[in-house]
Order: C-alpha cells, then sequence, then structure tokens
C-alpha cells in the first residue's frame, strides 16, 4: 500500500527504470542477439556476402577435436585457476585477520594487484620468467630445470594459471577477509573453550561459516578464469606452444577476428553464453540457499 | 585491453578533433596506419607536406593500433558504413582485402579513373607483384617493404674464428662453433617461424609452398609445403634444438632482443630490425642473404617482401579518389620515396628510386641496407616467388606455428607436422574460399 503512495502515476516506475532497462537492452541483448543471428550466418569478413546455414557452424564446431580439446583445456584452467587462487587468498586472508600491528598496511598492499590490467599482468610476468631474459628463469635454470615455454606446452600452461591465479588473489583475498569479520567472535571463543586448537577451530568453525563466500567466489573465479584471462593469454603466449593454451575465449577471438570466421566465432560465442547463464544459476540457486553448514 | 582502447578511444578523439578544425573547401581523406614511433613521424610528414604541396585535399593520417587491429577497425568501419579511404593493410591481409571486391578500390582503376597519370612499370615489380593481379594490374600500393636477412653479429663470430655463412649447411656448422665457444644458449635462430623457415625457404628455393603461383592465380589453391626440402629443414632445426645449437624464439619478433642482446649471434629475420639494432646493439653487425641449400638447383632464387600496402577503400566519391590518386602520385616521387627508404629503412618501391639511393652513395657505408634489395632483384620471379595470396593468413601462420612448435618440442616428427600444418591448412583455405566473393 505504501508504495502506491509514493508513485502516483502508473508511469512513473516504468519511466525510472527506462534508462537502466535501456543500457540493457542495447549494450547486452542487443549484441547477443546478433551473435546469435550471426551463427547462423556463412559471411565473408567485410559482409558483403552472406548465406544462412542453419546450424552448420556449430555441426563444424562439434565435428573438430581441436573445440573439444579447448573446452577440456578451459575446465581444467578455470579449475586450477579457481583453487590455486582461492586457496592462497584464504591463506593471507586468514593471517590479515590476526591483530597485527600495522594489518591496515598489509591489507591495502595485498588488494593492490587486482588494479592491474591483466595484459599488464601477461607483460610483468613475461619479464619475469622469459627463456633468456626472465630473472626468474635464471633461478630455475640454475635450479636444473630446462624452463622453455615457447616449447614446452604444460610450461606455458602453468605460465598462464600462475599469472591468472596472482592477478585474482586480491579479489579473493577482499572477499574472504570481509567474510572472516562477519564471523562473530563469540563462536571462536567458545570453541577455544570447548579446547579445539587453532586448526580444528579453523577447519570446523571458520571454514564452514566461510561456505557462502567461498562458494560465490568458486563461480566469480571460474567466470573469471573463462574470460578475463584473455588478456593474460594474448600477450604471453598467443595460445601456443602448439595449441596447449588455447581456451575457449582465445579460439572466439582467433577465429573471428584472425581467421575471419565470423560465423564460427559467433556460434562459440553462443556456447559460451550458455555456459556461463548455466554457471549463474547455479550460483543464484545456491546463494539464495545460503550453502548448508 | 585497456590500453588498446584507451589508444582507440584517443585515435577517435583526433579525429574527431582534426575534422572540426575548419578543413574550408578542402576535401578529406582519411588514412588509417599501423605506425609507431619514428615511422609514425614519416608518415606525419608526409601527409604534413602533401597538404602544404596544394590545397584542394587534405590527408588526414590516424594511427590505429597494431597490423591486426588497424585492418579490423577498417573492416568494422566498413561494415557500419565510414570506411576510411586509405587504409594501410601488412601483406598477409593482402587475400582477405582482394576478396572484398566492392569494399576495394583496385589501385589501378583508381588511377585510370581519375585520369592520374600511372606507369607500373616504374615500380620494382619484386615488391609491386605481391600486390598485383597474375595480369599484373595493381591491387594496392606498396607503402613499407622488407624481406629476410640473415643479421651476423661480427665480433662474436670473429671471437669464435667463424667466416659469415653463405648456405644452410655452413651456418649450422657456424652455430655450432659458436655455441661451443660459449653461446651454449643459442647459436642461432630466428623470428617470424613460418615467415622465414617455409614461406622465404620455399620462394628463394624456388619450391611452391602452395598450388596455383601460390595463391595468387585463385582461391582454390593447395598448400604443398610438405615437399622434401621443407621437411629436410625442419629435421635439421629440430635436430639442432636439442642441444640449442638453434633456439626457438617465438611466433613473431618477440625475440629479437636476443641478438641485440648478443646472446643469439646470427638471426634471421626482417630487415626492417634495422632500427633497433642500430639502436642498441653495442657491437659490429651485418646483414647477409639468407643461407640456401647448395644441393637445390638454381637456389638461390629472389626472396619474398613483407610488410604492408595501402588499400584504397570502396564507396567513396569521384572528387575523394581523385585526391587519393593525386596522393599515390604523390608518395611515388623518386626524391619522396628516397627519403621514406632513408629515415625508415624501409625499401624504396620504384626503380629510379633505388637507382638514386644507390648513387648517392648511400649503400657504401651501410651495404647491410642493400641486401633485401639484392635478395629480392636476385633473379627474375617465378611463379613460386612472386608472392602469396592465401585466405585466412593472419590465423594460417598460427596454424603452422603450432605444428612447428609441437615438432621442435618432439611431440611429432617434422614430416608429421608439416603434414598435419598443410592439412589444417587447406581446411580453412576451403573456408576462406566459400565465404570469398565471387
Amino acid at each position: 500500500m505504501q508504495k502506491q503512495a509514493i508513485f502516483q502515476s502508473r508511469l512513473l516506475p516504468y519511466a525510472l527504470v527506462a534508462p537502466q532497462l535501456a543500457i540493457v537492452l542495447i549494450f547486452f541483448y542487443w549484441p547477443a542477439l546478433q551473435a546469435v543471428i550471426q551463427s547462423f550466418l556463412l559471411q565473408d569478413a567485410f559482409g558483403l556476402s552472406t548465406t544462412f546455414v542453419w546450424f552448420e557452424n556449430y555441426i563444424e564446431l562439434f565435428k573438430d577435436v581441436a573445440y573439444f580439446e579447448a573446452i577440456v583445456r578451459t575446465f581444467f584452467f578455470s579449475f586450477a585457476i579457481a583453487v590455486s587462487s582461492l586457496s592462497f587468498a584464504l591463506l593471507l586472508a586468514v593471517m590479515a585477520d590476526k591483530p597485527l600491528r600495522g594489518s591496515m598496511l598489509y591489507r591495502t598492499l595485498l588488494i593492490w594487484p587486482y588494479a592491474v590490467a591483466p595484459p599488464v599482468v601477461g607483460v610483468l610476468w613475461i619479464f619475469m620468467l622469459h627463456p633468456s631474459l626472465g630473472v626468474l628463469s635464471r633461478y630455475l635454470r640454475n635450479m636444473g630445470i630446462d624452463w622453455n615455454p615457447l616449447l614446452d606446452g604444460d610450461q606455458a600452461a602453468a605460465l598462464i594459471i600462475l599469472a591468472a591465479a596472482w592477478k585474482q588473489i586480491s579479489y579473493n583475498f577482499l572477499f574472504f577477509l570481509a567474510g572472516l569479520q562477519a564471523i562473530p567472535k563469540s563462536v571462536f571463543e567458545a570453541a577455544a573453550i570447548d579446547g579445539a586448537r587453532p586448526m580444528r577451530r579453523f577447519w570446523t568453525v571458520t571454514f564452514p561459516l566461510l561456505s557462502p563466500t567461498i562458494f560465490f567466489l568458486l563461480v566469480v573465479n571460474i567466470v573469471y578464469a573463462f574470460f578475463d584471462t584473455f588478456g593474460i593469454i594474448d600477450t604471453m603466449t598467443r595460445g601456443g606452444p602448439g595449441t596447449s593454451t588455447v581456451t575457449l575465449v582465445y579460439k572466439v577471438y582467433s577465429d573471428g577476428l584472425l581467421g575471419g570466421n565470423l560465423g564460427s566465432s559467433a556460434a562459440q560465442s553462443v556456447i559460451l553464453m550458455v555456459m556461463v547463464i548455466v554457471l549463474t544459476g547455479i550460483q543464484f540457486r545456491f546463494v539464495e540457499r545460503k550453502v548448508t553448514y | 585491453m585497456a590500453l588498446r582502447h584507451f589508444g582507440a578511444a584517443a585515435a577517435i578523439a583526433l579525429t574527431v578533433g582534426l575534422s572540426a578544425s575548419p578543413a574550408l573547401a578542402a576535401t578529406e581523406i582519411q588514412w588509417w596506419h599501423a605506425m609507431t614511433g619514428a615511422n609514425n613521424d614519416v608518415i606525419v610528414k608526409l601527409a604534413t607536406d602533401f597538404n602544404a604541396s596544394q590545397s584542394d585535399y587534405k590527408v588526414i593520417p590516424t594511427y590505429k593500433g597494431n597490423y591486426p587491429d588497424t585492418m579490423n577497425a577498417g573492416i568494422a568501419a566498413f561494415r557500419a558504413g565510414n570506411a576510411p579511404h586509405i587504409m594501410q593493410v601488412f601483406e598477409v591481409g593482402t587475400a582477405t582485402m582482394m576478396a572484398a571486391t566492392g569494399a576495394v578500390k583496385p589501385v589501378y582503376k583508381l588511377m585510370a579513373d581519375a585520369g592520374e597519370k600511372f606507369d607500373p612499370k616504374i615500380y620494382l615489380p619484386a615488391i609491386t607483384g605481391y600486390y598485383s593481379t597474375s595480369k599484373g594490374e595493381m591491387l594496392s600500393f606498396p607503402f613499407n617493404s622488407s624481406s629476410t636477412v640473415m643479421w651476423v653479429n661480427l665480433d662474436e663470430l670473429k671471437k669464435a674464428n667463424v667466416e659469415i655463412p653463405k648456405t644452410w649447411p655452413e651456418t649450422f656448422e657456424a652455430a655450432k662453433k659458436l655455441k661451443a665457444a660459449g653461446h651454449d644458449t643459442c647459436g642461432f635462430s630466428g623470428s617470424w617461424v613460418t615467415w622465414v623457415n617455409l614461406e622465404q625457404l620455399s620462394a628463394w628455393h624456388n619450391v611452391p609452398l602452395a598450388s596455383k603461383a601460390n595463391g595468387l592465380d585463385g582461391f582454390d589453391t593447395v598448400l604443398e609445403f610438405n615437399g622434401p626440402l621443407q621437411v629436410k629443414h625442419l629435421e635439421t632445426l629440430v635436430e639442432l634444438q636439442k642441444t640449442k645449437t638453434y633456439d626457438y624464439a617465438g611466433r613473431t619478433n618477440t625475440g629479437e632482443g636476443r641478438f641485440t642482446s648478443g646472446e643469439c649471434p646470427i638471426y634471421l629475420t626482417s630487415s626492417a630490425f634495422f632500427g633497433n639494432v642500430k639502436a642498441q646493439a653495442k657491437f659490429n653487425f651485418t646483414a647477409v642473404p639468407m643461407p640456401y641449400y647448395p644441393d637445390v638447383k638454381g637456389a638461390p632464387q629472389n626472396s619474398i617482401i613483407g610488410g604492408a600496402s595501402l588499400w584504397v577503400m570502396g564507396g567513396k566519391s569521384a572528387e575523394e579518389y581523385k585526391g587519393v590518386a593525386k596522393f599515390l602520385t604523390f608518395l611515388s616521387d623518386t626524391d619522396r620515396q628516397v627519403y621514406i627508404h632513408k629515415a625508415s629503412g624501409y625499401l624504396p618501391i620504384t626503380k629510379a628510386a633505388y637507382a638514386k639511393a644507390k648513387e648517392e652513395g648511400f649503400y657504401k657505408d651501410q651495404p647491410y641496407l642493400e641486401t633485401p634489395l639484392l635478395e629480392l632483384t636476385n633473379k627474375e620471379p617465378t611463379e613460386n616467388s612472386r608472392g602469396l595470396r592465401l585466405g585466412n593468413m593472419v590465423q594460417l601462420r598460427d596454424v603452422w606455428s603450432e605444428e612447428i612448435e609441437q615438432a621442435l618440442a618432439g611431440k611429432k616428427t617434422a614430416k608429421q607436422a608439416l603434414d598435419s600444418a598443410v592439412e589444417r591448412g587447406n581446411t580453412m583455405l576451403r573456408q576462406f574460399e566459400k565465404t570469398a566473393v565471387k
């Protein structure tokens, strides 16, 4: 009843949300629709000749072994990036949550890397780990490791995972710290009185109470690893050596912009879009339920 | 990504700013390019000089990012109906551009329509051939051209008591000696792995890279670089990679610092590397022609070019085309070509400019600047050495590199890698053929 008292006119609420809706429609739905349409077409780069081919682009894609390899690789990368970044961020957050002298300083410093753009991250790691220029590669070589990500696919993959995970640590740290501080101190005190040691308190009290945050971050990190690692891959390896760092997003770019195959590129984008819709759907379902603990 | 966007935003701001300035009656000609640093200065100077030389037309150069970015910006602009008049496109984009009938205006046609005097014979055929139809009609205007040369660190070769190699077997021997003399991470290397070890190698030995004169005679071309010469060459590289006598330096030119730092004393890459070598190398250097296999009959043939050309976009008014035609004539001027050659290190495109640079003694102190020209004009080009015209060439190169990398990493044999590169490449060529405008 009260709401109607505020909005005298029936149209006013619509007018107020209109700008937001317009932005969403123009910048999200319109391009998405274009991608869907494009995925049914066979077209040259300039858009001069267009043929409607139904599902041919999708069929070609599913016949392509390289595409399945890219899917498996992307899931592996996402999982590796999410797990390594989350566990390290959690460790840092637990440490920074302790009453330390100058803890504000540590916390601020730990958040900084988030402000660095992905291609810059790529360049930074290249400088450190370039086979002939890198500082770290010299140490690796002295340790007897034949470090050459230009030819060794596993090393290149490790490099991408490392750089991408490092970049995401700050973001995760921020959420973990907030999550930790939201846990009432009395719960810990009760556990301590019951005689639980710090490690046990972490696994039986902190960890379960943090699970909504962990789950939220897991989804965010996977989405990050799916899309935002593009800049890092493009600057560091350009998908190589071989195809060992070609992820789904990189393939969309390479097939569409480098290969001029817009139809296939659009079809891949649509598949990616579906994957993310599913992921987000799962997140909403479970986060609403607050994850059981 | 952010940086690139900033660059684009700045470019747009610049264009808007420039077009807002009172141009009065002058017809504006937009020129999108991909040159940075000293080469950008050359572009700006050319435009300024042209604008000062007459008052009917105004050329406005705009930097659009690296080669692929510039090409994509141009394609996107065309789709949106506001393409620039002139677009600088790298040599591997040639097939994509020429397939776009209607989107581009061939240079020979532009000159004829505008009534501009134009004699294709004044240009160096080794350069214009790459950008012409098989009938010799010039499609785009060569702007900055280079070729593959072998850069040599003279000090290190002297220290190791090694002569400058001329053939591939000599190069491998030299690299082994250099490795023994302390270059244990790199005897020799090179940039642009496919350009040097497949494309140039094939042309230099008069062996086809692809059928139909490497694609110049039609889009139904089929890749053929898995022949004995290319396989043998790659097999040797794979063998030498194991000991780092040869050490792979990446798909593009990011590894070039390994020459200027002194790590790799022999390095094959573009002649346009000169600017960096001159600025950074703290040793005596030179550039010599690419090595060849002496057992191949007739080798060396002639090399092919790299670099970029200017494409004139379609759908503009006759008046605007007249201005573009005048600008291309302006660029062909002998003195201007000599200036571009000296200022950028790229090759002159007219015979007269080459002769004049020689006459002025430009190559006396720096003979290595003539090396790419000597390679390009070594012999009359054959159908295997006139140029390449393969669709989706940027991605083709990536695919070939992927296969070469797998061979070098020991995951495939050289033959398997090249067979697979040919097969995957052919699939992409068929895809391109399907979408190309007939």
